[in-house]
């Protein structure tokens, strides 16, 4: 067989995943410790169950490595990252109980940092092969939905359950359901709240400058404060509010809590939400504004129907940039018993236990990259509809 | 600036003379508790801060300007759509949890701090860096290449300071996330402002939260100002 130089071309950041990735097969894939608090002994991926069940799933992984080198195949190598994955899923799944075997009751397994840099180096590889093949917004809607059913499908069928951080979890399913529905209630509703209240003040803005002029430096410099501070400062406020207003603490308005994780998190809000809006009502071209005026339009016409729609791309662009930052930021309610994944992470950090501080953080990560993603999708989508010349 | 000068003057008095705040903070402390934090020195504090996000800052700097650079060249454009996924995707990751995740890794102190400040101040600028160098007026690039500069004098003469505004844009989003991230530091016992904070939080002393929380936020706008203002006259000076 003959291949032409063409196609023998290698992809520069392929080559360099490669070495990376073949690098990070000979660091340590799982550490198994004695209990959840000390340091763990390193294992290598080849070593963490009987070597039948091993090297093929190491194979699998060089394979999928191997795979991300031609340049001119962004399919091959997007397949090489979809192979890879699994592969290192399949390998934990086969060393947790493999490694667990005899090694006491508290005994502990996880993932080292060979597993870890794996993964990073074929989610590069994902991200890099997805580049060169630009699937359009449905088409990567459906990438997310498989590959969080997938993700949601291993979890549930409990074939990981013997990791460490999954013990974690099993010893506290309830406080992660409770901590997992305050953190979205925190990161959706303040989002919400900040719409509510910037969309219509970003509309004001838009039309009177002098408004305008006030209001984004004071929102933007509130956007400056440190996030501690800001949770931190809210509690006294939110004290003298609950105990000066009749009535505010029946409907839990307090100094410690929820109330000023939420009120911190709406401030924050604030500054992407009306900034937005103005920038993406300032996009109008001139020429369809003349044209809504010259059909005759009332000016709340032309905002509903000519500069929301064209500028809802901006909006949501905004609206993006809310959500993920209050995932994030809504870590920090935990630590003023607003709760939380945070709750789990500063628990985490004060016991030393890793998987705790996993327990929180990995979610909190994979959610602000969810709906990075997801937001990403809609905003293409709102970018699209105009120019079918619907309506 | 009458405004400016008042709040610089206010931040220094909070941190060099913090006990003439002691009557103002004092109906906030539990009953016969502390008014004034006094376990470290308010200055060490702040200069510790502030040194850890100009030392990560300033790193960070320049590594994501080389790495902008590297990728914008003819022989490293095969990166840059990777170089931009990263920074774009990597901006997700909440600073929290990098922080977090760095304890594990390296232990408590300064240093996980640090590298996390770090890690996660490279992202805007790189992307920032990554436009202001790819979005460059085609005339003036073609005027340059005219006149027969070479390649490097093109780079350091004509592309940097005319990306140098967008590029100080990102070093201002990384330093104000540094700030709040330094801050947070402290409760992966790094030596920043945010101890005052937690101190008062840990024994629901909210005079230490209110004065630990002022002084940050103070920081935080001054130098967010400041750079602001380097922007504008910087901007101005590039249309002359």
């Amino acid at each position: 067989m003959v291949l032409s130089p063409y196609r023998m071309a290698l992809s520069a950041p392929g080559v360099l995943f490669t070495a990376l990735g073949l690098g990070a097969l000979l660091l340590p894939y799982m550490t198994i410790a004695a209990n959840r608090i000390v340091a763990g002994d390193g294992v290598m991926a080849w070593q963490v169950a009987a070597p039948g069940a091993t090297w093929p799933a190491v194979a699998v992984i060089v394979t999928g490595l191997l795979m991300g080198l031609p340049a001119s195949m962004p399919r091959l190598r997007l397949g090489g990252a979809v192979l890879g994955i699994p592969g290192l899923i399949a390998l934990l799944i086969q060393g947790a109980p493999a490694l667990l075997e005899g090694a006491g009751e508290y005994a502990r397994v996880s993932p080292g940092i060979g597993f870890w840099c794996l993964l990073a180096v074929f989610m590069l590889l994902l991200a890099d092969a997805l580049a060169g093949i630009a699937p359009g917004p449905l088409a990567r809607g459906g990438m997310l939905a498989a590959a969080l059913a997938g993700l949601a499908a291993i979890l549930w069928s409990g074939a990981l359950s013997d990791l460490s951080v999954l013990q974690e979890f099993s010893s506290r399913r309830d406080a992660f359901v409770s901590a997992a529905w305050r953190h979205l209630g925190l990161a959706f509703g303040s989002l919400t709240a900040a719409a509510v209240i910037g969309f219509p003040l970003g509309v004001l803005c838009h039309r009177r400058a002098q408004l305008r002029g006030a209001t984004l430096p004071v929102l933007s410099f509130l956007q400056t404060i440190p996030s501690l501070a800001m949770f931190g400062l809210m509690i006294p406020v939110l004290a003298w509010v609950g105990t000066a207003i009749p009535g505010a603490q029946a409907i839990g308005i307090a100094g410690i809590g929820f109330a000023p994780a939420f009120l911190a998190l709406v401030l924050y809000s604030l500054l992407p939400v009306v900034g937005n809006t103005v920038a993406g009502l300032a996009a109008t071209p001139v020429a369809a504004l003349e044209a809504a005026r010259g059909m005759g339009m009332t000016p709340r016409q032309r905002l509903w129907r000519v500069e929301l729609p064209l500028g809802l791309p901006i909006i949501l662009t905004g609206l993006r940039i809310v959500l993920v930052q209050n995932i994030g930021l809504a870590v920090i309610a935990g630590l003023i018993g607003g709760g939380g994944f945070g709750t789990f992470v500063f628990q985490g950090l004060n016991q030393t236990a890793t998987d705790l501080i996993l327990l929180g953080a990995l979610p909190t990560v994979a959610l602000a990259l969810t709906a990075a993603i997801a937001m990403d999708i809609f905003v293409e989508l709102a970018r699209v509809i105009p120019d079918t010349g619907h309506d | 600036m009458v405004l400016r000068l008042t709040v610089l003057v206010l931040l220094l008095a909070l941190v060099l003379r913090p006990d003439w705040f002691a009557s103002v903070f004092a109906p906030l402390a539990p009953a016969g508790g502390p008014v004034i934090y006094t376990r470290n020195s308010l200055l060490s504090l702040s200069l510790n801060h502030l040194g850890l996000v100009l030392a990560a800052a300033g790193a960070a700097t320049v590594i994501a300007v080389s790495l902008a650079i590297l990728v914008t060249r003819p022989a490293g454009v095969a990166f840059r759509p990777l170089a931009r996924s990263i920074a774009n995707m990597g901006q997700t990751f909440p600073p929290v949890a990098v922080l977090a995740l760095a304890v594990p890794a390296m232990g408590f102190g300064s240093a996980p701090t640090l590298v996390a400040l770090f890690l996660y101040g490279l992202l805007p600028i790189l992307e920032n860096a990554i436009t202001g160098l790819t979005n460059l007026p085609r005339a003036t690039m073609e005027a340059a290449r005219g006149i027969g500069l070479s390649r490097w004098q093109r780079l350091v003469r004509v592309e940097l300071p005319l990306a140098m505004p967008v590029i100080l844009t990102g070093i201002r989003l990384s330093v104000v996330i540094a700030l709040g991230t330094a801050t947070i530091g402290s409760t992966v016992a790094a030596h920043t402002l945010g101890e005052v904070i937690i101190a008062g939080l840990l024994t629901n002393n909210t005079a230490f939260v209110l004065q630990g929380g002022l002084i940050v936020g103070l920081f935080a706008v001054l130098i967010y100002d400041a750079m602001v203002q380097i922007e504008t006259r910087l901007a101005r000076r590039m249309r002359i």
